[in-house]
């Protein structure tokens, strides 16, 4: 599970062009819209896109998306848990 | 190295030199990019009112928004790997850089983006002496912001009623010459 994590938060900032942001900066509970990390809803649908390219996850209601992407802890948990590949 | 290799670098330095500070910016396309820093420079000498500027924006370049419709092309050339990226998507037209000028800025005036095959001075200068004549703006920022696969053009002025230089197109011309 914390190599789960480890990998999420390279994607997230990776994916996300997160410029000035390390790892080390994203703990496994920070929020990761709002006053977290400042996600906006482009960045949402990039998630989604990356849960199905990633991990063959595909969210029929995008809206699950704000209860999945809650922060990294969270999106582990839920992977984990539904994960094809 | 060409230039499109070296843009990534060549932007990012400038908007440190700048001490640009916007959280938006690194999520920009190429385009984008080179079109708000060149603006920044610009405006942020304007001493522009927090809520809202009326400064119109007439943009126009030969390459349209091509550098990141490519990209968007090749995310989508094949079915089994069918995962379009909704942050390049969302670049796929030249007239968005406007819109983040506009938000950072607070540019609620009019604004366009117009495709030609070259610079094209006579529409700048038309189009802008028009906006201002009819009092539709107070200033307007014109120019050219053009990117494709190996290449970079920035030229932007600021025009106003009262400025220094005269707006006719041998001066927009003679201007854009010195790039």
């Amino acid at each position: 599970m914390s190599e789960l994590k480890e990998e999420l938060k390279t994607k997230i900032i990776e994916q996300l062009n997160l410029e000035d942001v390390s790892v080390t900066d994203i703990a496994d509970d920070d929020a990761l819209f709002g006053d977290g990390l400042g996600l906006d809803s482009i960045d949402a649908l990039e998630l989604i896109v990356m849960l199905d390219k990633d991990y063959g996850i595909r969210l029929s209601d995008p809206k699950e998306g704000k209860k999945i992407f809650e922060s990294v802890q969270v999106m582990a948990d839920y992977i984990e848990k539904h994960r094809t590949k | 190295m060409d230039q499109a290799e070296e843009f990534p670098v060549f932007i990012k330095n400038t908007y440190k030199f700048l001490n640009t500070d916007y959280s938006k910016f690194f999520k920009m396309d190429n385009l984008s990019k080179l079109a708000f820093l060149a603006a920044d420079v610009l405006l942020k000498n304007e001493n522009l009112d927090e809520f809202e500027n009326n400064i119109a924006l007439i943009f126009s370049n030969r390459a349209s928004s091509l550098d990141t419709d490519r990209k968007h092309q090749a995310s989508i050339e094949n079915t089994d790997e069918y995962f379009p990226s909704p942050a390049v998507f969302v670049y796929t037209l030249p007239n968005i850089c406007l819109g983040e000028i506009s938000i950072k800025h607070k540019l609620y005036s009019e604004n366009s983006f117009f495709i030609f095959d070259r610079f094209n001075a006579e529409h700048l200068q038309l189009y802008a002496n028009s906006l201002l004549r009819n009092e539709k703006a107070e200033k307007v920022l014109c120019g050219w912001i053009d990117f494709d696969e190996n290449s970079y053009e920035a030229f932007l002025y600021l025009v106003e009623n009262e400025g220094e230089i005269e707006h006719n197109t041998e001066e927009i011309n003679r201007l854009y010459n010195t790039l």
